[in-house]
C-alpha cells in the first residue's frame, strides 16, 4: 500500500506548526507499517495529550485519543483483551515521562507487548512552551526564563531501568534510522521504546534561540553519535543513538494466558 | 539493484508548510522555496532521487517517483 493510504487525508494538512519533528515521526512510523504490511485493522495507536498525541488521529487504524499521560494504561487494556493487535502509543516527552511517568515505568516493568514511541522535544509545545523533565539544566522555556535549573531525565535509561526489553533512541534528522527502530520495536514480543529526538521551532527553538526547523534538524546530526563511537570517547557530551536493549523476556499477555489456564486446570 | 532514476518530483503543495527541512537537506541542493514559500524542484535533472527530503519531510509533502516505482 501507498503510504496515503494509512492516513486519513481529511484532517491533513495537519496541526502541527512548520517544521515541526512530529511530523517526520509521523512519516517514518509509515513507512515502517509499510515496510511490515500489516493491515490497518491489525494496529491501535493510543496516544495521550500533545501535540505528539495528535498523531492518533491522522492514521488510518484504530485509534484511541485519551487522558494526558495515561495512554499506556488503555493500551495496557486494549493489549491484554486483543493480544494479538499491534498497539502503538506514541507520546510526548512531557506526556510520557511527567504526567504519565508511573504508567511508562510499570508498562516497562511488565513487559507488556506495546510499542511506546517517545517524541522528545525537551517542552510542552501545546500549552505555550513550558518546562519538561527533559528541557534540562540552562534550557529556556516560558516557565522558567531565567533557564530551568531542573535536571533531565534520560528517556533510555529510564526505559532500561524500569526494565523494558527494546530500548533504542535516534532523532528527526536520522529518519531512516527511526523507521528501521519502529520497524523492530513492532515485531519486538515485549515493551519497546523509542526515543526519538524532535525538533519544536516554535518554542524551544525561538526560546533557546537554535533558529529555524532547518538549523534544529541538523543539529541533531552535530550533538548526537554511534553509540560506542570514537566521537563519544572524545566528546562526552554527544547523545547516543542505537539500539540500546534487545532481549526476549516473557511477555505479560502471554504470562496472563498462562495463568488461566492455570486456574482453569484448578477449578 | 539498479540505480533509481527519477521521474518526478510530487509536491503536495496545499500541504507543504514552507519549514524549508527539504531544501536545506537536499544533498544536491535541488529543491528551492518558491515566491509563495513551497518546495519546488528547481533543478530536477541533478536529483539522484535519494528520498531523502520524502522521508523527512514533516507535512508528508513530498514524493519523489521514480520510473521503477511506475512500473
Amino acid at each position: 500500500m501507498a503510504l496515503k493510504d494509512y492516513i486519513r487525508e481529511r484532517f491533513f494538512p495537519h496541526m502541527w506548526c512548520a517544521g515541526c519533528g512530529h511530523g517526520t515521526v509521523l512519516n517514518s512510523l509509515l513507512r515502517a507499517v509499510e515496510q511490515l504490511g500489516l493491515s490497518k485493522n491489525e494496529i491501535v495507536m493510543v496516544s495521550g495529550i500533545g501535540c505528539s498525541a495528535r498523531i492518533s488521529g491522522y492514521v488510518d487504524f484504530h485509534s484511541l485519543h485519551t487522558l494526558h499521560g495515561r495512554a499506556l494504561a488503555f493500551a495496557t487494556g486494549v493489549k491484554l483483551s486483543k493480544p494479538e493487535l499491534n498497539v502503538i502509543v506514541p507520546m510526548g516527552d512531557g506526556d510520557a515521562l511527567a504526567i504519565g511517568g508511573n504508567h511508562f515505568l510499570h508498562a516497562a516493568r511488565r513487559n507488556i507487548g506495546m510499542t511506546a514511541i517517545v517524541m522528545n522535544n525537551k517542552i510542552y509545545g501545546m500549552t505555550g512552551g513550558q518546562f519538561s523533565p527533559l528541557t534540562g539544566i540552562g534550557g529556556m522555556a516560558t516557565t522558567a526564563p531565567y533557564a530551568s535549573i531542573d535536571r533531565s531525565f534520560d528517556v533510555v535509561e529510564i526505559a532500561k531501568a524500569a526494565g523494558a526489553t527494546y530500548v533504542a533512541r535516534s532523532t528527526a534528522f536520522h529518519a531512516q534510522e527511526c523507521t528501521k527502530m519502529i520497524h523492530d520495536a513492532i515485531l519486538h514480543d515485549g515493551f519497546s521504546v523509542v526515543e526519538i529526538m524532535t525538533q519544536c521551532p516554535t518554542y524551544y527553538g525561538r526560546k533557546n534561540k537554535l533558529g529555524e526547523a532547518p538549523d534544529m534538524i541538523k543539529r541533531f546530526k552535530d550533538i548526537t553519535t554511534p553509540i560506542g563511537s570514537k566521537a563519544k570517547q572524545e566528546n562526552p557530551d554527544l547523545i547516543e543513538r542505537g539500539v540500546f536493549v534487545e532481549k526476549n523476556l516473557p511477555e505479560y499477555c502471554a504470562e496472563y494466558d498462562k495463568i488461566i489456564e492455570r486456574a482453569k486446570g484448578g477449578a | 539493484m539498479a540505480k533509481a532514476k527519477l521521474k518526478e518530483h510530487r509536491i503536495n503543495r496545499d500541504w507543504c508548510k514552507g519549514c524549508g527541512i527539504c531544501v536545506e537537506l537536499c544533498p544536491k541542493k535541488v529543491l528551492e522555496m518558491d515566491a509563495e514559500e513551497k518546495s519546488a524542484a528547481v533543478r530536477p535533472e541533478d536529483c539522484i532521487a535519494c528520498k531523502l527530503c520524502e522521508m523527512r519531510c514533516p507535512d508528508l509533502a513530498i514524493e519523489i517517483i521514480t520510473e521503477q516505482d511506475e512500473k
